[in-house]
């Protein structure tokens, strides 16, 4: 076997291995990434930890985060409304068809605003906001990162997770939920639009289906999903920001990292809290 | 005696992944120098500049300022150090969300808990002395590179350390610009009696300023002596540094002169 694969790299070009050695091989990067894994994962506490021990210090970052909730919550309304009307509109339309075969049409305004106040508003606005917010957090600190800004900070005796990524999850924290009250009112009225345009049920009465069918405990428990999205996207931008080698693109990479695992990880949160929230 | 010494280094080692980057640097630099650490790119001499200010963290060995082993110390317990020792980035590394003012502000607004009229004074004296007036409310990304620097060091003596670390000062800039700055790391040691660490691998700004010369190798310091002893020295790494960064430098002001 030694000879074999010794004489494989001699000969240059093409390596021939045993299939041993390339069995072994392939554990080891297993092992590596592995390792890698767990690695990032407790980086990735470590700094949960050291926000929330920045959260406590002294003189909390309340300027910067009220930028932050600007730039995250305020800028983010644009999409959310068009996003919303959107889903409401074509959720109405789909329902009221569907609904149209066994003669309950008239129940759209109830089917979507259940869908919506569930699971539509805070999803979908968490997947926008995250794709929107994820990524310009990203590339903000990652540029930081590879220009040596964040070392600066450090260098100058601040705390970066004090003054970079304390403001940004706290805005986005509180900033989702209200984005999703938001998204919820105004999917409701693109449903409205259609319900009274294409299937002829008075405003009045969609109202009164939506108001009907949708509970409280409907509406909390789709907001109360939105605090732990909110921390995902803005927790999972900062960190890869923060870890981002190989200049600018490093930063484009680690942009696009950043969004791709913060919309997964809101996909799979989501199911895991209905299920949660479903059991309590 | 150690406790006389602004920084030492004993038996540093750090590696990146499977890349040993410093394997061993001993180094003790007194208070009041201008030392600076000569070696090629990829030596690990920025490396090295960040261990002394806690930026990085050793594998083994210590990393003493001040009479103070900080290898170990929590970020908490590092502010302290980094209030006496700042550090002057390659890149400078101004915030360019700042003003040049915010910029050198920051380390004042947060240590210092002064009134604004104090900061502002405070400001206005380090932009004076690194010859920048008239600049505060300018943006980072509105400045040439040379003034870029600039800033990177008022920042930088904004606290009043006691030692200022330089990566690469000169590295980018063009030749007056590189004298410029060569004359100000000297005249802010001459007035502020700081303890100056330079890295870089231009030799000639080494021999303008330098007090004392170490060379790093393969994550070693191979040779240290005064500016002079290093100009004359028979170490064949010495020589073979000073000679190979010669030829590119005649072979750089060649080209030019063909035109």
């Amino acid at each position: 076997m030694g000879e074999l694969s010794a004489g494989g790299v001699a000969g240059g070009g093409t390596r021939l291995v045993s299939a041993g050695q390339a069995a072994r091989w392939r554990i080891e990067r297993l092992g590596d990434r592995t390792l890698d894994l767990l690695d990032r994962s407790g980086r990735f506490c470590l700094l949960a930890v050291g926000l929330f021990r920045s959260a406590r210090r002294r003189r909390f970052p309340w300027r910067e985060t009220l930028r932050q909730f600007e730039a995250i919550g305020t800028f983010s309304l644009p999409i959310v409304l068009i996003t919303a009307v959107f889903t409401g509109m074509v959720l109405a339309l789909q329902t009221g068809i569907a609904l149209e075969r066994f003669g309950a049409k008239l129940y759209v305004g109830s089917v979507v605003g259940l869908a919506l106040a569930r699971e539509l508003g805070p999803v979908l606005t968490a997947l926008m906001v995250g794709g929107r917010v994820g990524a310009g957090i990203t590339a903000e600190i990652g540029a930081m990162q590879v220009t040596e800004q964040v070392d600066a900070i450090r260098a100058l005796g601040a705390d970066p997770v004090q003054k970079l990524v304390l403001p940004r999850v706290v805005a986005a924290t509180l900033a989702l939920p209200l984005l999703t009250i938001f998204a919820d009112v105004l999917g409701a009225l693109g449903g409205l639009a259609i319900a009274t345009s294409q299937f002829n049920i008075s405003a009045n009465f969609y109202l009164d289906t939506v108001y009907w069918a949708v509970t409280i405990p409907d509406v909390l428990s789709g907001i109360a999903k939105t605090f732990v999205f909110g921390w995902i996207i803005s927790m999972v931008g900062c960190f890869i920001a923060l870890e981002t080698t190989g200049g600018t693109v490093g930063v484009g990479r680690a942009t696009t990292t950043a969004v791709v695992v913060a919309s997964i990880a809101v996909l799979v949160a989501d199911f895991f809290l209905t299920k949660a929230m479903l059991v309590l | 005696m150690s406790e006389a010494r602004a920084i030492e280094l004993r038996g540093l080692e750090k590696s990146f992944g499977r890349n040993a980057v410093l394997r061993g640097v001993d180094l003790s630099i007194e208070p009041g120098e201008t030392f600076t650490i000569l070696g090629g790119s990829g030596t690990g001499k920025s490396v090295c500049l960040k261990h002394m200010i806690g930026l990085l963290r050793p594998d083994a060995g210590e990393v003493v300022v001040d009479g103070r082993e900080i290898g170990g110390l929590s970020e908490a317990a590092l502010t302290a150090v980094r209030m006496e020792v700042s550090m002057v980035f390659q890149s400078a590394a101004l915030f360019d969300s700042l003003t040049v003012y915010e910029n050198v502000a920051y380390p004042l607004r947060e240590h210092r808990g002064w009134p604004e009229a104090q900061v502002a004074a405070r400001v206005s004296e380090c932009l004076a002395a690194v010859g920048l007036v008239d600049t505060e409310q300018l943006m980072p990304d509105e400045l040439s590179g040379g003034m870029r620097k600039r800033v990177g060091v008022a920042r930088g003596i904004a606290l009043e350390p006691r030692t200022i670390l330089y990566d690469e000062p000169t590295t980018g800039l063009d030749p007056a610009n590189q004298r410029r700055i060569g004359e100000l790391i000297r005249s802010l040691q001459r007035r502020l009696g700081v303890t100056s660490v330079i890295v870089t691998h231009e030799l000639e700004l080494c021999f303008a300023i330098s007090d004392r010369v170490g060379l790093i190798k393969n994550g070693r310091i191979v040779a240290v002596g005064s500016a002079q002893e290093m100009r004359h020295s028979d170490h064949p790494d010495v020589r073979a540094f000073l000679a190979g960064e010669h030829d590119v430098r005649e072979a750089g002001a060649e080209a030019p002169g063909r035109e």
